[in-house]
């Protein structure tokens, strides 16, 4: 036994570097770690806002029984302009987006919509983003897939792209199955 | 034409280290005097030439060569000579070369001042020398060579030196840092070397432990220095905060401290040598480890060299070769050895054992919450962190009953004491310690705080137990003076690193207990009272460096009236990155500092301004010294010196 | 060509990586000397969720800057730290918390030192014992190399 203890040390290290190994693999695929989102699985939080329109809207306006893609944007934001030409894509393609101008100044917001265009249905306004800390925010662009009920089941922080929508858009479409029939908005 | 030469000057380097590496080993094979012999010119050879291609490097970037993609990126024009000097170790690639220089370094000194060593011994010490530097030439050569050109339009200016470097920490903290990581190499050649030869006795621990313990002591200054140049850096009064790669520097001094104290049982008592063997190749592995950590791109931190992971997998290769195989040989080669000396539960060797497993459990501690979020992250298992509270729990409860244990422990005999014989001792530095510290946490503190406390008590309960033994070694003397001249540097190395320890902790315990920071608006002629210092903002003007322009505030701070200092903190403007720095200003003395920095102009004309009151925060460097300073005059010690008599017959020509 | 770009992209993240580390001041009004020091010990003790690795209190990204407000605010309307920490968690995830609970995911991040400490006493107490037994049978000292004299010399008991 005394014999054996002595490879301790060695195996001891191999698991170490083994692990690393496997570290450097995951890390060329996956250049930055994303936080995990803490609120999958969870029901949207409750919020009472102003669209950008000035309507009073809460969370009733957000869960109408249709799975939507709630995007966090601001106009100060680069990375948005660069992700805003396919969520166009997405919503030609019928898919409902909702939009969160997170930490944006109202006129700026609207100015940038006028030159990018609108794909949005509504624009929630969360000037001092706490909206966003419900929702564990802590930048833009970052997307959320709500299902029918208002239960956040996917995050995706940063672009939108088609790269993304590869993970994205099974887990949308599976909940669009979901869906019961007859409850959307039309 | 300069950075060509340079590059290969390296090339060579690389050839010669490859020599370096097989001629002496081949030598003890064929027990051949002359290969033996060889690789003492085989590694001056070596040495010149890395030195060569160093020379080379800074000569490009002190002539301003951008057409270097090294220098076009870390380097510009308007930097001050000494930063341009300092820039070449500023990232990666010249910090890898400033690396390898140190190591060959080392494998020099190891040549030119064993002669007391056996030539089988020394060839083997400088052939695995060799080894790592043949690893380190072919990384720098492959994966990050500082002499890359960007011909055929080299930059017209370089991107300049990242103004958070361009300080004088720059210039000291990583020469100092790597001369201690770099240096733990020689521990590790020395046991492959034991495990090889399949010697390890007493005389190997004697001679190991002065390159050890000079190695210890620079990554002692190193970190310390570190810690220092962050904290007047970032400006906002820490100066540990448990980040990866402070935790990668750290990880092999805890273990070189467990080393150095375990070479001395080997030395004086021929025992734990197996202990000191795994230690010396674990600590060097460490280092090694820690290169990669910061290097490879797996962990975040601020502090971290951007590169990428193609890079990493080079670097995990080398060390897995590197560790692994003295892993492997440590199994294959360590022997059974003979029924030690022994020795009873109260004496120095117990409490020597206790220092070893409390440093080496303190540092698979800091591996571990270093290490646990990457390992969660790469199983997909979601996010965690680990850090300054979970961290600063563990020092607490592992260095508390050590320092407890350190004190009498000092004081201990070997092989067989008593507690009788020290009773009285420890029972008045309890007395005392307590009192003194009962009275200090009242003078100082408005509420009772526990860490000033504790911290107050264990210090003076380290420094009246070195007080007390150094009456104890003095007492059969004719006087206490002629007493304290027989004491061997070696006894004032340890007394002086012990008391360092008591140093640190004080600045460690109270500064934390007793800092106060306030966050403030101030306008010109605004002012503000904290603990006593009266402070005045006079105004706040423009100024001008080489390469950058400030806004610089002008706080006058006086105390009861008098005048105390002036303080300058600065918002630089650095041109050639368009970069914004804050330079916190600092009045220092000591028994405390006074940091004040500037934050963001706010919309009524006056600025945020953030003022500190911290009490005794220099004693943690001091301290820190104080074991370094400790850790060399250990070693300074005749015992080690060079003439001394080789004990061991030389190999057969 | 790529081996450039790896290392523009080198300097540019070093470049953004330092933004980071330059000291943030918000001035607030507090209600009480508690509430300050709480404040102050929780932005410590959370950490950034966009940052490289840096607490609440030392980053000035505008996520921390919200956060750090959002304490205060909770911190005057009369909740518990423990409260605070779970209102963070519930909507970062553990790892806004530099003080990882002991529970779950981080369970064993405290167990295993746990588990080492005990090994480590196990280990002291089988070699003290080992040890005291060769003393007792008086095996002869074997330090054929180091001098007699170095051992609890008066001068060099070390």
């Amino acid at each position: 036994m005394k014999k054996l203890l002595v490879f301790l040390p060695l195996v001891l290290f191999v698991l170490v570097a083994s692990f690393f190994f496997y570290a450097l693999q995951v890390r060329k695929e996956r250049p930055v770690s994303e936080l995990a989102s803490a609120l999958i699985d969870r029901p949207f939080p409750e919020f009472e806002l102003l669209t950008l329109e000035g309507e009073s809207i809460n969370r009733d306006a957000l869960v109408t029984g249709e799975v939507t893609l709630v995007n966090v944007w601001g106009s100060w934001c680069i990375a948005c302009r660069a992700e805003h030409p396919f969520l166009k894509e997405l919503a030609e393609s019928g898919v409902r987006i909702v939009g969160i101008n997170y930490k944006d100044p109202k006129d700026a917001a609207i100015r940038w919509l006028n030159q990018y265009g609108d794909i949005a249905e509504f624009h929630i306004v969360d000037r001092d983003g706490r909206l966003g800390i419900n929702l564990g925010v802590y930048g833009a662009p970052e997307t959320y897939v709500i299902d029918a009920q208002g239960f956040i089941r996917y995050k995706k922080v940063g672009i939108v792209d088609d790269k993304e929508w590869a993970r994205m858009g099974p887990v949308y479409e599976r909940l669009v199955a979901e869906e019961p029939e007859g409850d959307s908005d039309a | 034409m300069i950075p060509e030469l340079g590059h290969l000057a390296l090339i060579c380097a690389l050839v010669f280290s490859l020599a370096q590496t097989f001629t002496p080993m081949w030598g003890v094979r064929q027990q051949s005097a002359a290969m033996m012999h060889a690789a003492v010119p085989l590694t001056l050879m070596v040495f010149l030439l890395t030195f060569v291609s160093f020379v080379f490097l800074e000569i490009s970037f002190l002539q301003n060569d951008f057409s270097l993609v090294y220098a076009a990126n870390n380097s510009n024009s308007l930097l001050p000579w000494y930063y341009k000097f300092s820039a070449v170790w500023g990232a990666h690639e010249g910090s890898m070369l400033l690396w390898v220089l140190i190591l060959v370094g080392w494998s020099l000194a190891v040549a030119v001042l064993s002669g007391n060593l056996p030539t089988e011994v020394r060839a083997i010490v400088l052939s695995v020398q060799g080894a790592l530097a043949v690893g380190f030439f072919l990384f720098i050569l492959l994966t990050s060579n500082p002499f890359d050109r960007m011909l055929p339009f080299p930059a017209a200016e370089g991107s300049d030196l990242n103004p958070l470097l361009q300080d004088f920490g720059l210039i000291v903290h990583p020469p100092l840092l790597y001369m201690g990581y770099v240096g733990l190499s020689v521990a590790f050649s020395f046991a492959v070397a034991a495990l090889i030869l399949g010697r390890l006795d007493a005389e190997w621990a004697r001679w190991l432990r002065p390159w050890t313990n000079v190695a210890w002591a620079f990554l002692t200054g190193g970190i310390a220095l570190g810690s220092w140049w962050a904290y007047y850096e970032l400006g906002w009064g820490g100066w540990w905060f448990w980040d990866p790669v402070e935790n990668a520097s750290l990880m092999p001094w805890l273990l070189g401290t467990a080393l150095v104290h375990s070479l001395a049982v080997s030395e004086k008592r021929n025992m734990f040598k197996r202990w000191t063997l795994i230690m010396a190749l674990f600590a060097f592995s460490l280092s090694l480890l820690g290169t990669f950590l910061v290097r490879s791109g797996v962990l975040t931190s601020v502090h971290a060299f951007a590169s990428d992971p193609e890079r990493g997998v080079f670097i995990l290769l080398f060390l897995s070769i590197v560790i692994g195989s003295s892993l492997l040989l440590y199994g294959l080669r360590v022997k059974d050895l003979k029924a030690s000396p022994g020795f009873v539960p109260v004496s120095r060797e117990t409490a020597l054992l206790i220092n070893n497993v409390m440093f080496v459990l303190m540092c698979s501690v800091v591996l571990l919450g270093t290490l646990y979020p990457l390992v969660i992250d790469m199983f997909g298992l979601g996010s965690v962190s680990v850090g300054p509270p979970y961290f600063n729990l563990f020092a607490a409860l592992i260095f508390t009953p050590l320092l407890l244990i350190m004190a009498p422990g000092q004081l201990m005999r070997w092989k067989r004491d008593s507690l009788g014989r020290i009773k009285w001792a420890s029972a008045f530095a309890g007395v005392v310690s307590l009192v003194a510290a009962l009275l200090l946490v009242f003078l100082l503190s408005p509420e009772f705080s526990p860490l000033l406390a504790v911290g107050a008590f264990i210090s003076l309960w380290i420094v009246l137990h070195g007080l007390s033994d150094l009456r104890n070694q003095t007492q059969n003397a004719d006087s206490f003076f002629a007493g304290l001249k027989r004491l061997s540097l070696s006894y004032w190395g340890m007394q002086l690193g012990h008391l360092g320890v008591a140093v640190c902790l004080v600045g460690v315990s109270f500064s934390t207990a007793l800092t106060e920071s306030r966050d403030l608006r101030m306008a010109p002629g605004d002012s503000f009272d904290l603990e006593n210092y009266h402070f005045v903002l006079q105004e706040y003007r423009l100024v001008r460096g080489p390469n950058y322009s400030a806004d610089e505030g002008v706080i006058e701070v006086t105390k009861n009236g008098r005048f105390v200092s002036e303080i300058l903190p600065q918002k630089r403007h650095y041109t050639a990155r368009s970069q914004t720095l804050t330079e916190a200003g600092i009045s220092g003395n000591l028994w405390r500092d006074l940091v004040i920095t500037m934050g963001e102009p706010l919309t009524d004309g006056t600025w945020a301004v953030n003022i500190q009151v911290k009490p005794f925060i220099r004693w943690v460097w001091y301290g820190a010294m104080f074991m370094a300073f400790g850790g060399l005059l250990a070693v300074a010690d005749k015992r080690y010196h060079l003439g001394a008599v080789a004990r061991d017959g030389e190999v057969k020509s | 060509m790529p081996k450039l770009f790896l290392k523009c992209l080198a300097v540019l993240s070093l470049m953004l990586i330092s933004l980071g580390a330059v000291a943030v001041i918000d001035v607030h009004e507090f209600s009480s000397e508690e509430i300050r020091e709480r404040y102050d010990s929780l932005t410590e003790e959370l950490r950034c969720p966009k940052c490289q690795n840096q607490s609440l209190a030392g980053s000035d990204s505008p996520v921390s800057e919200d956060l750090r407000r959002e304490i205060l605010i909770l911190l005057e309307d009369g909740r518990s730290d423990q409260e605070i920490r779970d209102y963070m968690r519930d909507r970062y995830g553990d790892f806004i918390l530099y003080n990882p609970p002991v529970e779950g995911k981080t369970l064993l991040v405290w167990v295993i030192p746990a588990v080492l400490f005990f090994i480590g006493l196990l280990v002291i107490f089988f070699v003290v014992r080992s040890a005291t037994r060769n003393a007792a049978t008086n095996v002869p000292d074997d330090l054929k190399s180091a001098d007699d004299e170095f051992i609890n010399d008066q001068t060099g008991n070390h």
